[in-house]
This record gives C-alpha cells, structure tokens and sequence, in this order.
C-alpha cells in the first residue's frame, strides 16, 4: 500500500479535506469517503457514463480519475442538482417525462445532460441521442430522455442551473 | 476492477516528468487525461509502481498558429480541439475528425498526447496526424528530438517512445483553404472505437488532382497511408473509373482484423466504401473553392 496524500476539494460547495491512497477512484472516494451514494458505479472503465460528475464544470467520467488529481478541484454530483422537493428544471423534466425507470443511468444521464445542453445547441433530436452515446441505459430505449432534455431546452434554451 | 497500488508524483515540469521515468526504468507511466490509461489500471493489464501525472505542467496545453503550421501541445484536451477557431480555420478536417473520438465526458479529459502516446489501432488521432504529417516534439533526459508522424507508430500500442520519453507537441502544417477534405467512419454506436475510418485530403489545379492523402484506422495493427490509392489520383479529376481504382487499391493495401464487432472481409469492404465517400466529399469542397 503506498503513502496516503493530503487532499482538499470542494463537492457540491463543501469543502472537504481527506487523506488518500492515490489508487482511490473518485468515483470511490464520492461514494465511500464521502458517502454520497448519488453517483453510480457501473462498469469501472469508462464506458456506461453511470459515473459521470461535473470537474470544474466539466462532465468527467468518475472512475477514469483518481481522487487525488482532483486536490483542489470543484467537483458537482447529482446531490448538487437538486433534492427531492426541489427539483432542478432537468430533474422535474426526467420526472415528467417518464425518463427513468430503474433510475440506475440516472445521475450521469443528468450529469451528461448539464454538460451537453451548455456546450451544443442539441438543435435535432439526433444531436441529443449523439451526446447520449456516452451513457448506457437499459430501460427507457432512451426516447424518454431526448424528450426530457428536448422539453428542458425548449423552455429555457439554457443550461439548466 | 481497481488498480493495484501505485507511489503518485504530480511533476510541475517536463524535466521533472522525464527525470522520474528515467530513474523508475520503466516501471512508472505517465497519465495524462487517463482516459485509455485508467481503464488499463483498474483491469490491472498495466501495473505501474509509479504513476507521473503531467496534467498540472503549465504550457502543455495549447494551440499556437505559427504561420505555417498549427502547434498543439501535448496536454490539450479533445474538446478544445473539437471547438478551436484556429482548428476549424487551418485543419478543418481534424475539427471533424474530433467529433468521432469518443463522448463529450471522454473529450473533455482525454489528451491529443495521451492518443497518440497509447496508440489504439482504431483511434482516430494516430490516422489523422499521419494524414497531415504531423512532426511529434518528445522530450527525454538526454533532450529533445522530432519524429515524423509516419516513423511514429509501430504496432498496436506500440510507439516510437522510449521509457524516459514525453510528447510534448504536435505540429501540424496548416492545410491550404483550396484543400477538400472528407472523413467518413463506421462504429457500432456513436463515439465507439471504429470498425473502420478514413480521412482524405485533394489538392486541384487546373480540374486535376495535384495531390492526393489518404489515411486509415481500424484495419490494422497501425493507422495507415494509402500509397498506392494515392498516386493513381494524381494528374486527373475525380471520376467514377478513379474513384473505384482508389478503393480497389485501398482494399488491397489493407489486412485488417478479425473481432467480435467485424471480420476482416467486413472491415476491408468498408474501408474501401468510405475511402470512396471520403474522396466524394475531399473533390467537392475542393471545387467549391476553386469555383
């Protein structure tokens, strides 16, 4: 085991200061260090998008980081979108649109989504099933949440914060 | 599915990052955006006892237009690529070319070094850094060197770099406004690896073809030139009769794989498909300029 390293980051505007083994997943360290069981685990190489956080506003796949390159870094989890009363407009979209069913894709479809809609105009529904590509879902055949994300750009034609 | 423990060193310079693989002798890698590298590490095939990040180096990530050429440092990350006014004014087709590597999360992180350092023969940023002739500056302990784009690659995840070696910068000479250019590539699923891709440039003067490239991925242990496909171009339009000599010639100059996504008859089809839409697409936006 090799030397646990200082690190001090902020997710969803907490600060947090931990000591980590380099080899930590930041998909581990969210859920296990921190306990925030939000972000998913799927397949732990980058391919189901299950993980997917924003890093200083990016979206990034969790389990393709290590905890200890994020020191210093600003890290948002689906935690930060919203709660259970208060919906972000993305979140009260999914909900209205059926678009979740086992709810396992969820938070990174959520967080992939924050991204996609700041960064392309998703002006066809064809270029929002393309940034989908990155996020697996097994129930919904994904047409569910082209139209929540389809509904949430034509409200606002911004990203939803 | 979680990488066996590794000592972590985040060098502040390339001196620094260089000296550190040199005195692991090979046993230390360099993670860069991580984005094939991680996945490596949690299925334990790489077992560093050291891992040398290199993403807080300053001066690493950049595109600088240096009249005749595009310089991109090692370090700059897909989705500034995908994005760069300068990309899409100077080399338009490797603005395209970026919207095929992988999903935005992937993009955002992954390297244009860190492609082209890990090699995947199905990527897309080998293929298009031999389609552009790209000049790869590397650094090591005893200094700096260049190598051509097509000296570079020499097998699947097999490059010209030695242990204590870092790609620095990659220099891409700027594509002329006349060149057409065409990308074409097939995958399961957008952003997936290609079943197969190619990139094409033409250059036209006079209604005649005065240059011709031509680069593939996935058909190979390596991506390659067209050579021969290439030199049949020359010194005539593109016609029908040339077009499918192109492809015959692409399709003979190829021995692709066989894997669970396609065989190697599929791949070498399609490869030769796409090379006949790349080349469509290069002599259409080639005439339009010139028109």
């Amino acid at each position: 085991m090799s030397k646990a390293l200082p690190i001090k980051l902020t997710v969803n505007g907490v600060v947090y200061e931990r000591n980590v083994e380099p080899r930590l997943l930041l998909s581990d360290f969210l859920r296990h260090t921190l306990g925030l069981t939000g972000t998913h685990v799927g397949c732990e190489h980058g391919v189901c998008g299950a993980c997917t956080v924003l890093l200083d506003g990016d979206s990034v796949r969790a389990c393709l980081l290590f905890a200890v390159q994020t020191d210093g870094c600003r890290v948002e989890t689906v935690e930060g979108l919203g709660s259970i009363n208060r919906m972000n407009p993305l979140q009260q979209a999914f909900r209205e649109h059926h678009a979740l069913q086992c709810g396992f894709c969820t938070p990174g479809m959520l967080m992939s989504a924050t991204d996609l809609i700041r960064k392309y105009p998703l002006a066809t529904d064809d270029e929002i099933r393309e940034g989908l590509s990155g996020n697996l879902c097994r129930c919904t055949g994904y047409q569910h949440i082209v139209e929540a994300i389809r509904a949430v750009i034509g409200k606002s034609g911004d990203a939803p914060r | 599915m979680k990488p066996v423990a590794f000592d972590y060193i985040m060098a502040d310079c390339v001196d620094a990052a260089t000296a550190t693989l040199a005195g692991a002798g090979g046993d230390a890698k360099i993670i860069a955006g991580g984005q094939s590298l991680v996945p490596m590490l949690n299925f334990r095939l790489l077992r560093p006892s050291i891992l040398v990040d290199i993403n807080r180096i300053p001066g690493l990530a950049f595109i600088a237009d240096d009249s005749n050429a595009i310089r991109i440092g090692a370090l700059t990350r897909h989705h500034r690529l995908e994005t760069s006014p300068v990309i899409a004014t100077h080399l338009p087709v490797l603005a395209c070319a970026m919207t095929h590597v992988a999903h935005l999360a992937i993009r955002n992180r992954g390297t244009i070094g860190g492609s082209l350092s890990h090699a995947d023969p199905a990527a897309e940023l080998p293929m298009m850094v031999l389609l552009l002739d790209a000049e790869l500056g590397i650094a090591s302990t005893s200094g700096r060197r260049s190598v051509a784009a097509r000296d570079f690659f020499l097998g699947a995840l097999t490059v010209d770099l030695a242990i204590d070696d870092v790609v620095t910068e990659i220099v891409l000479p700027k594509l002329p406004p006349t060149t057409g250019w065409g990308f074409e590539e097939v995958a399961r699923r957008g952003g997936d690896f290609a079943l197969a891709a190619v990139a094409a440039t033409l250059n036209v003067a006079g209604g005649a073809i005065t240059e011709a490239r031509i680069a593939m991925t996935g058909v190979g242990e390596t991506p390659k030139r067209a050579p021969e496909a290439e030199a049949l171009l020359i010194g005539r339009a593109l016609e029908p009769a040339s077009i499918d000599a192109a492809i015959a010639a692409v399709r003979a100059g190829v021995e692709p794989p066989t894997d669970l996504h396609a065989s190697s008859d599929y791949r070498r089809h399609l490869v030769g498909v796409l090379a006949g839409r790349a080349l469509a697409a290069a002599w259409r936006r080639a005439r339009r300029t010139a028109a």
